[in-house]
């Protein structure tokens, strides 16, 4: 199992990203200005501020050369997880749905949240139970998820509701509580909290975001 | 001579910040009057921010050498062996005036600038840690508009650049209320055979500028701003700001770091105060080399912008750097990968000379031993002051409060309140190496691949500082010293911000010779090199000078990242001790002192210098051998506060009886470095009591803290000591 971690100008998770991949495959970085995903099995996304967030997060990092090819790998049914930084380019790039807007105190926020398991069927979830609950740290500034009602009422009709902020703990004011989504296929997720930062009690307090990772490798198995 | 340039008349010279016999000494050193160009040189490199005139002859006096020591002062930032091939090289700076003009870009551009400090030594920064003094918040919108706006100032740019902002300690005083202070520390780890120093060397080789263009921003912040006293017309200095890009940085960042992963360089500098000017005639004097530039081939944000312009702008994330001429291509390839500008703007040479050429034109030549080493050296006129120099506090606790009730007003208070709304914009956790968060110990710890750890911390209390110069900073290098010890770390080197009120008048000069005489004894006391710093001067506004504010950092290695030591209560039924005092603590220049509104007493305690490091060993081999279970140095609001905040962090009460005393207060709420709250099993911390002091006072248990000292008995849950432990959030919803 061999994970693909893109390298924006200003990505700053990447290293982590790739760490926490590598607990459970092999994993490389892969640059941005470079039409190759070097035959991997898995493109992680990564959080960051890619070229600055300026304009709009994720606005730009979406024309990257990279991207056309996860675009592409994702259409073909590849497993692409987005996180943070990496789920907002996932949005601007239309591979999942809704979008990505300032936290409703309009402040950066550090903490470490409980977030449950809607669907454990997807690529990244598979590990999961149906319910469980990860504890797994978020930072951000540009969080809060939002889609139109009528979206989310057929996103949640369809599965693709993949996490949500245990009841308390949304740090950001999501439309119902929503911390991660997948598209209609169930191969590209997105969430904000940060699982590569979950995966050592000793740095994370906890390993729980080990399972996005190994539930990659499962389903490659 | 260049004769383009208009020949300044002295007013030009004092109008820029040098006094006219330092312009007289120029004209010795030169033999001619300086043109524009020469002078705006002169005006920065003999400026107080990049001379150090008033304090050099002072920080001499500093112990600089230890085993550990890779690299000391002078260099872009100390740097201490932490073993396995690895070195830490840390540094503090204070970006105060300009975050008092403009508090979120005067911050972020503080961190900016450290953070270059760090990778201008091939070390890539790991951790940013903060100190932040403003005045009463409760009284004061402009302090809550200044610590709000520096704070996110310091989260956008540490958590934009993947940099974790780890640890810090912010204090609220009316001293501070005209001159807040920002200081920002960094350490960064390289390999300690990949390091490189700023000396510029080898005759033809090329001087290669990258990173941001130039433009108009920042001119004269080292003179105008950082060298002279704030007044009433500051909103004129705000263009003496610069702005900061850390997207640009964090290019700039990865850029230089495989620069010198492949060896591509022979010397790296940053641009900071001063710009230009100081970075390459800072690399041509530790060369002992000249450097031509030509200032035609800097790239520009405004095409029209003068000679001295280019020589003195602060734009920030830029990096000046000498190769070899056959490896330019590659430099410039690297720099363009990076997507940053990289041009060869010069040439070393042996004229031991700085010359400044715009295209073929000379537009200033000045020896660079003139520059860099001879600027006059000032000794202070030290007077001890004959009447009180601050105003007594106002008191916000009433005369007749109980324990109870003035526990839950320190717990409250500003300067001791739980600083989660602050440190929740700091991303705390990115490059994965975060073993300890704030809050969670009394030293932030940072695991190494070797599996150890480091430990680090910056303290300072300016208000000790100002009852007792002295004694206040020996105080402020044991705290230090503390937070090391509770989290397990030896410290391994110090650094250090001075941040003092204006040396030319007597009684500030006393303030700051007493304060360094005090680093000075404390540091050799426990045998520890200062490795670098930075003095910030002319700290005051119209109603006088701050606090004196001597900040310490220190940077220290654990052997177990795993066994870092905790400060919060962790099992019911563990023993608690009070480990470190056989006598009580004064309650002078102490917290409760300043909520009771009492003046500041004339001195402090004396210490026992020999007797600090006993102790501060003995805890620290506790805590690596995992003989407590929690530690927690006591420091501001005394014994009981610190017993609370191991309550809070460890989510658990505590039942105490500490028998009769003859002045409870002194005991409960008293300050004075030595102090340790402890708990874990009682054979083991008995065990430690063999080595200091200590008395087991009571137990983990229930979820309440409960007190017993002679006649007073008080009870507090844990949902009323958070209640009031979170005011902050109040204050800064």
């Amino acid at each position: 199992m061999r994970f693909g971690v893109v390298r924006f100008p200003g990505s700053c998770d990447d290293v982590d990203a790739q760490l926490a991949a590598s607990r459970v495959g092999d994993a490389v970085l892969l640059w941005h200005a470079d039409h190759d995903l070097n035959g991997v099995d898995a493109v992680v996304v990564p959080g960051g501020f890619s070229y600055g967030d300026y304009l709009r997060v994720g606005a730009i990092a979406r024309f990257a050369p990279v991207m056309e090819e996860v675009v592409a790998f994702a259409r073909a049914g590849g497993p692409v997880l987005g996180i943070c930084n990496g789920f907002q380019v996932l949005c601007e790039a239309g591979l999942l749905p809704g979008a990505l807007l300032p936290n409703d105190h309009l402040r950066f926020r550090c903490r470490q949240v409980a977030v449950e398991v809607v669907n454990a069927d997807t690529a990244f979830t598979r590990a999961c139970e149906p319910g469980e609950r990860l504890s797994i740290p978020c930072k951000h500034t540009t969080g809060r998820y939002y889609a139109p009602d009528e979206q989310l009422d057929a996103m949640e009709a369809s599965g693709q509701v993949v996490l949500r902020y245990a009841p308390g703990e949304n740090p950001n004011g999501a439309v119902r509580d929503i911390a991660g989504v997948c598209n209609e296929a169930g191969n590209v997720v997105g969430l904000m909290p940060h699982p590569e930062h979950a995966v050592d009690p000793l740095t994370g307090g906890s390993a729980d975001g080990l399972k996005l990772f190994a539930s990659a490798a499962l389903a490659h198995a | 001579m260049p004769e383009t340039a208009t020949l300044p008349a002295i007013d030009e010279a004092v109008a820029l910040g040098l006094t006219r016999d330092e312009y007289a000494l120029i004209l010795d050193k030169l033999g001619r009057a300086p043109n524009q160009v020469e002078l705006a040189m002169f005006s920065l490199l003999w400026s107080e921010h990049c001379a150090y005139k008033h304090s050099k002859l002072l920080l001499k006096t500093l112990p600089t050498e230890g085993r550990h020591v890779i690299m000391g002062p002078g260099e872009n930032a100390g740097a201490v062996d932490v073993g396995g091939g690895l070195a830490v090289a840390f540094k503090v700076e204070s970006h105060n005036h300009p975050s008092a003009v403009e508090p979120f870009q005067g911050a972020a551009t503080g961190v900016g600038g450290i953070l270059r400090d760090i990778f201008a030594l091939g070390a890539r920064p790991i951790a940013v840690l903060d100190s932040l003094r403003f005045g009463e918040p409760e009284a004061s919108e402009r302090s809550r508009y200044l610590l709000d706006h520096a704070v996110a100032g310091i989260g956008h740019y540490g958590n934009s650049i993947g940099v974790p902002t780890v640890g810090g300690e912010v204090y609220f005083e009316a001293p501070y209320e005209q001159n807040c202070l920002v200081n920002a520390m960094a350490l960064g780890i390289a390999e300690t055979r990949r390091m490189i120093r700023s000396a510029a060397a080898g005759v033809g080789n090329v001087v290669v500028l990258y990173g941001a263009s130039t433009g108009r921003d920042g001119i004269g912040g080292a003179s105008v701003l950082a060298s002279a006293e704030l007044d009433e017309a500051d909103g004129d200095k705000r263009p003496s700001v610069q702005v900061g890009d850390p997207f640009a940085e964090k290019k700039l960042m990865e850029c230089s770091l495989e620069l010198l992963e492949r060896g591509l360089l022979v010397a790296l500098q940053d641009l900071g105060a001063a710009g230009l000017t100081s970075s390459s005639a800072e690399m041509a004097s530790k060369g002992d080399v000249g450097i031509d530039l030509d200032v035609a081939r800097v790239p520009l944000r405004e095409a029209d912008m003068e000679p001295f312009e280019i020589m003195v702008s602060e734009s920030q994330e830029r990096m000046l750097c000498v190769c070899e001429p056959a490896r330019l291509d590659d430099v410039l390839a690297v720099c363009a990968r990076w997507e940053v500008h990289g041009t060869a703007i010069g040439e070393v040479t042996d004229t031991g000379a700085m010359r400044i050429f715009r295209g073929d034109e000379l537009v200033g030549d000045v020896p660079v031993a003139a520059l860099v080493d001879d600027c006059p050296v000032y000794p202070l006129a030290p007077e001890r002051p004959s009447a009180p120099l601050y105003l007594a506090p106002a008191p916000t606790l009433a005369a007749g409060a109980s324990v109870r009730e003035a526990l839950l007003a320190l717990l409250a208070s500003p300067n001791l309140a739980s600083r989660r709304p602050l440190f929740e914009q700091y991303d705390w956790i990115v490059q994965s190496r975060t073993v300890r968060r704030p809050e969670e110990a009394d030293a932030a710890v940072l695991a190494l691949p070797d599996g150890s750890a480091l430990g680090v911390a910056i303290d300072g209390n300016g208000r000790r500082v100002a009852a007792d110069p002295y004694r206040g900073t020996i105080a402020a290098v044991l705290e230090c010293a503390a937070n090391l010890a509770c989290v397990g770390a030896e410290p391994l080197g110090v650094t250090n911000n001075l941040n003092f009120g204006n040396p030319e008048k007597p009684h500030v000069a006393w303030q700051l010779s007493e304060a360094v005489r005090g680093l000075g004894d404390a540091c050799r006391a426990l045998g520890l090199p200062v490795t670098g710093g930075n003095v910030s001067l002319y700290n005051e506004g119209a109603v006088g000078p701050i606090y004196p504010t001597p900040v310490i950092g220190m940077v220290g290695r654990v052997p177990h990242a795993a066994r870092a030591g905790r400060l919060g209560f962790a099992r019911e039924g563990d023993a608690i001790a009070l480990a470190g005092w056989n006598a009580a603590p004064s309650l002078g220049a102490g917290e409760l002192a300043k909520l009771r509104g009492e003046p500041l007493p004339d001195a402090l305690p004396e210490v026992d210098l020999a007797r600090e490091r006993a102790m501060l060993e003995a805890v620290r081999d506790a805590v690596r051998a995992g003989a407590v279970v929690s530690c927690h140095d006591v420091a501001e609001g005394g014994f009981l506060v610190a017993l609370a905040e191991a309550c809070l962090a460890g989510d658990l009460g505590a039942t105490l009886d500490l028998g009769a005393s003859d002045d409870p207060w002194c005991h409960l709420f008293g300050e004075r470095p030595g102090g340790f709250v402890v708990s874990g099993p009682r054979a083991a911390l008995e065990e430690l009591g063999r080595r200091v002091p200590l008395d087991v006072f009571g137990t983990v248990c229930g979820d309440a803290l409960e007190v017993a000292a002679g006649e007073t008995r008080e009870r507090w849950t844990l949902s009323e000591l958070r209640e009031a432990h979170g005011a902050l959030a109040r204050l800064f919803p």
